[in-house]
C-alpha cells in the first residue's frame, strides 16, 4: 500500500477515535436522574429531556376516565412526579421497574410524551413452587 | 498456475456441505430446546427471543472481526482469495446484522413498548449496520478488482473499531438496553443454565451456518472470478 493510502486511513481512523472516545464519551448522555435535575433545574426547564430512574413504590395512580397515569420516578434520592396520559404503557410496566420517560418538565411535574420500560439482564425461570396458573397469568401479562 | 489454484477454491466440497448441514440440523435441534426453556420470571416467554437474538448479534460481531482479519491479510499478501472471503464475511454478516435488528425489534415492542430508539447500543449497531451495507456498495462501484478489494479493505478495518464500541455501549453510557447476560469482559453469566443452554447451542449451530455460508459465498465469488478471466 502506498504511503499516502497509509497516512489517509490513519488520519480517519484518528479522527473517528477522538469523535468517539474523546467528544461523544462525556456528552453522550441517554437519560439524565432526577439527581442530576435538580443540580440544573433552569437547564432543562421547557426543553425535551429523557428522564430515567425506578417507578417509586406506591407511586403509582390510574385514571380510566381520562387515561391519564401518574408514578413518581426516582434514583434513590430525588424524586420527581411523572404525569403520563395517551397510549396504554407497555406490559412491563410497573412499580420498582426502571423506566425511560420522554418528554418535558412542566413546573414541578414532567409530562411524559414517550414511556419506556428497561428490562434487567438476568433470565431466571420462575421459581420452584409456582402453579400452572401463575404461569399463565405470567404469559397473559406479557402479552 | 491460475488453473491450479482455483481449482482448489472453486469447488464445492463435502467439508462445505457437511458444516452448513450440521448447522441447520444444529438450529432446529436449538429452536425444539428453546421452545422447551421455561418462561423467564419477569418477562414471561417473550424472553425466548433472547435465543436467537444473542447468538444472531454475536455472529454480527464475528463478521467484523474476520472480516478485519481477512482484510488485513490481503493487503499484506495481495491473494485474490483472501478478498472473495472478507468480501464473503460481510455479506453473512449483513444478514445475521439484519436478523438480529430485526428480532431485537421484535422484542423490543412487547418489553420496552417502542420497536427503536436512538439509545446508545442501537445507534452503534445501526452504525455497524450501515458499515456492512458500505462494504457492499464500495465493492459494487468500483470495476477494477485491485483498487476494489483495496477500499473494501479500508471500510472492513475501519468499521471493525465500532465493534467493541457496540458492545460496551451498554456499559459506557446509559442505554435502554440491559447490560450483557453473558458478559464477555467479565466471565459474568446472568442466566439460568435452563435457558442458557438452548442459546448455547443456537450458538454452535449458527457459528456452523456462519462459517459454511461463507466458504459456499467464497466458492461462488472464485468461480465468477475464474469466468472473468477466461
Amino acid at each position: 500500500m502506498k504511503p499516502k493510502y497509509i497516512i489517509g486511513l490513519m488520519v480517519v481512523a484518528g479522527a473517528l477515535a477522538y469523535l468517539i472516545f474523546g467528544g461523544l464519551g462525556q456528552n453522550l448522555v441517554y437519560f439524565i436522574t432526577p439527581s442530576e435535575y435538580f443540580q440544573q433545574i433552569d437547564r432543562y426547564q421547557n426543553r425535551q429531556v429523557r428522564l430515567g430512574g425506578l417507578v417509586k413504590e406506591g407511586s403509582l395512580s390510574y385514571n380510566p376516565q381520562t387515561l391519564e397515569l401518574r408514578f413518581v420516578v426516582t434514583d434513590g434520592v430525588k424524586e420527581v412526579p411523572i404525569r403520563s396520559s395517551g397510549a396504554t404503557p407497555p406490559a412491563l410496566f410497573g412499580e420498582n421497574r426502571g423506566v425511560v420517560v420522554e418528554g418535558r418538565f412542566q413546573g414541578e411535574t414532567f409530562v411524559s410524551q414517550n414511556l419506556l420500560v428497561k428490562h434487567s439482564e438476568t433470565y431466571q425461570a420462575p421459581k420452584e413452587g409456582w402453579t400452572p396458573e401463575q404461569v399463565r397469568k405470567l404469559i397473559e401479562e406479557t402479552q | 498456475m491460475q488453473l491450479a489454484r482455483s481449482n482448489q477454491t472453486n469447488r464445492l466440497d463435502s467439508l462445505t456441505l457437511g458444516i452448513l448441514g450440521l448447522g441447520m440440523v444444529g438450529a432446529g435441534v436449538g429452536f425444539i430446546l428453546a421452545m422447551g426453556a421455561p418462561p423467564d420470571q419477569s418477562q414471561g416467554f417473550v424472553a425466548r427471543i433472547f435465543h436467537m437474538h444473542v447468538p444472531m448479534a454475536w455472529m454480527a460481531y464475528l463478521a467484523s472481526f474476520a472480516a478485519l482479519g481477512y482484510s488485513v491479510a490481503y493487503l499484506v499478501r495481495r491473494k485474490a482469495h483472501h478478498d472473495r472471503v472478507a468480501a464473503a464475511v460481510v455479506e453473512v454478516g449483513l444478514i445475521f446484522m439484519a436478523l438480529a435488528l430485526l428480532s431485537g425489534m421484535l422484542w423490543a415492542r412487547p418489553t420496552w413498548g417502542v420497536y427503536w430508539d436512538w439509545e446508545p447500543r442501537l445507534t452503534t449497531t445501526a452504525i455497524l449496520f450501515a458499515i456492512y451495507v458500505g462494504y457492499v456498495v464500495v465493492r459494487g462501484a468500483i470495476e477494477d478488482p485491485e483498487l476494489r478489494a483495496k477500499a473494501a479493505a479500508g471500510v472492513a478495518i475501519l468499521g471493525s473499531i465500532n465493534v467493541p464500541i457496540s458492545y460496551m455501549s451498554v456499559k459506557w453510557w446509559r442505554s435502554l438496553h440491559q447490560t450483557q447476560s453473558i458478559d464477555l469482559t467479565t466471565g459474568k453469566i446472568n442466566v439460568d443454565a435452563a435457558i442458557l443452554i438452548p442459546m448455547l447451542i443456537n450458538l454452535a449451530a449458527f457459528t456452523l451456518l456462519f462459517i459454511g455460508l461463507v466458504r459456499l459465498r467464497s466458492i461462488i465469488a472464485a468461480r465468477e472470478a475464474a469466468r472473468e478471466e477466461v
